[in-house]
């Protein structure tokens, strides 16, 4: 995987996928035998990491939807994380 | 307890039968599994996983025995996906052919776990009595041309353990996503295996530092999960993370269990989801219930400062060393009967005893007749 800049294009991790869970209130990553609950900013980042969207398109999105600025920061913080964790991969 | 304090059961466990073409030593299905007869149809086992989904189940594991013994398993695995299920297979790989992997993948199944004996061909096929070493690497190589993420499993004790640095490189060299790395829990088959599978304490700690090395190696290429060895340890693990709380278990003919292994446990009568649906079984019936939290505990655990860490460890392993399935788990160092298990370790210690004087029981019907109560 390339090092991440915000016209790197994340999408899913293979092995695991993205879903709501009712039961839990909150959307979740299941991978084999398990899973992990994504608090509300997190679930609003990673269900837009579809693999088309950069991630300076997905943070001008949020920023639209959430009326906020300077949100950089956080996302490329977040995705990289899970980049690390392998719960989301770029080219 | 009220059923508000009880969470879902997020982990449906179906052991889709007992049938399996491997014999292995360390099995932790029932010693007397060739009594059941009667395995739950097509039918019963979709309603099950509707059940569970409605609770809010999200991890079925589909398996056995041999769970591709079921020729409805492409019917399960395509009803367990379209629910909203993480499916698992848990297999030992015979049967696995490339044309069923591809019905498989069709059906949607998300991942397989594969298990092997061991990095030889000679101890593989001895602890399962079977010759299946060459399939096992074939159906690694069709598992990852399906792309699934690959679980490879081996249970860790005395026979392999020293054969650890060689089964981590085999794991990472057929591109598998985890590696567990099971040190033997001493139930069922194993238990009657105990003395001649028990490592000593050098090996553990040989196998934990190669282990260390091959972490540091492959960082994040493949996560190595090593299951700690409460015997030696000394400190009691919860119950499948808490008796009742995450975990739901049924046995090929329907029984619902808290555990895999929590039938064995005397007075006390499990539903089975032919009579009861998984609902009243999972907040309602006393199998679950009774040994949920800590409320049914005695001394030691009563008054322990970890009681909410370990909850008493397993209750199948006080029943079996204690006699009492209510008393501390003996692994712990708390426990009045702790020396049960220092003499287990201590007998490891001292060499296992030769095999021509206290043969290996595989798991098979024939032993599973002969040893199971008559009834």
């Amino acid at each position: 995987m390339t090092a991440l800049t915000s016209s790197s294009q994340p999408r899913i991790g293979p092995g695991f996928r993205l879903q709501w869970e009712a039961a839990q209130d909150c959307h979740v990553l299941l991978y084999p035998e398990g899973m992990v609950k994504l608090n509300g900013s997190a679930g609003h980042i990673i269900q837009r990491c579809d693999g088309e969207r950069s991630v300076a398109a997905i943070v001008a999105d949020l920023e639209q939807a959430f009326s906020a600025q300077g949100l950089e920061g956080d996302v490329l913080a977040f995705v990289r994380m899970a980049g690390e964790k392998r719960w989301l991969v770029w080219a | 307890m009220s059923s508000t304090a009880i969470g879902p059961p997020l982990w449906l466990l179906a052991e889709l039968t007992y049938r399996c073409p491997l014999h292995c030593v360390f099995c932790y299905n029932p010693v007397d599994f060739a009594q059941t007869q009667n395995e739950l149809s097509t039918d019963d086992w979709l309603r099950v996983l509707r059940e569970g989904r409605e609770l809010g189940a999200v991890q079925c594991g589909l398996s056995g025995g041999e769970p591709l013994l079921r020729d409805d398993l492409e019917i399960i695995v395509a009803e367990a996906r379209r629910l909203g299920y993480y499916t698992n297979l848990l297999t030992s790989g015979v049967g696995l052919t490339p044309e069923r992997a591809a019905a498989l993948k069709a059906a949607g199944l998300d991942h397989v776990q594969l298990s092997f004996q061991d990095s030889t061909r000679e101890m593989n096929d001895f602890l399962s009595h079977t010759k299946t070493f060459e399939l096992k690497n074939r159906v690694a190589a069709t598992i990852k041309g399906q792309g699934w993420p690959m679980v490879m499993n081996v249970v860790i004790h005395r026979m392999n353990i020293d054969h650890v640095d060689r089964i981590i490189e085999m794991a990472a060299e057929m591109g598998a996503e985890y590696l567990e790395l099971a040190n033997t829990q001493y139930y069922s088959w194993a238990y009657l295996n105990r003395d001649q599978l028990l490592p000593t304490r050098e090996q553990l700690r040989r196998a934990e530092a190669s282990t260390a090395l091959w972490r540091e190696r492959l960082g994040e290429r493949m996560r190595i999960f090593f299951v700690a060895p409460d015997y030696h340890d000394g400190r009691p693990k919860k119950c499948v993370n808490g008796w009742g709380s995450m975990f739901l278990n049924v046995t090929p003919d329907g029984t619902a269990l808290p555990c895999h292994t929590a039938k064995m446990l005397p007075g006390l009568a499990f539903p089975n989801v032919r009579e009861h649906s998984l609902r009243e079984i999972w907040f309602e019936s006393e199998g679950f219930n009774r040994y949920r939290g800590t409320g049914w505990m005695k001394e030691p655990c009563v008054s322990c400062d970890q009681r909410e860490v370990d909850l008493g460890g397993c209750r199948c392993q006080a029943y079996m060393l204690a006699q009492d399935p209510a008393a501390a788990d003996p692994v712990c160092v708390k426990s009045p009967l702790h020396h049960r298990v220092a003499e287990a370790v201590a007998r490891a210690e001292a060499g296992a005893p030769a095999l021509t004087e206290h043969p290996l029981v595989f798991r098979d019907p024939a032993n599973s007749r002969r040893l199971a109560p008559a009834g």
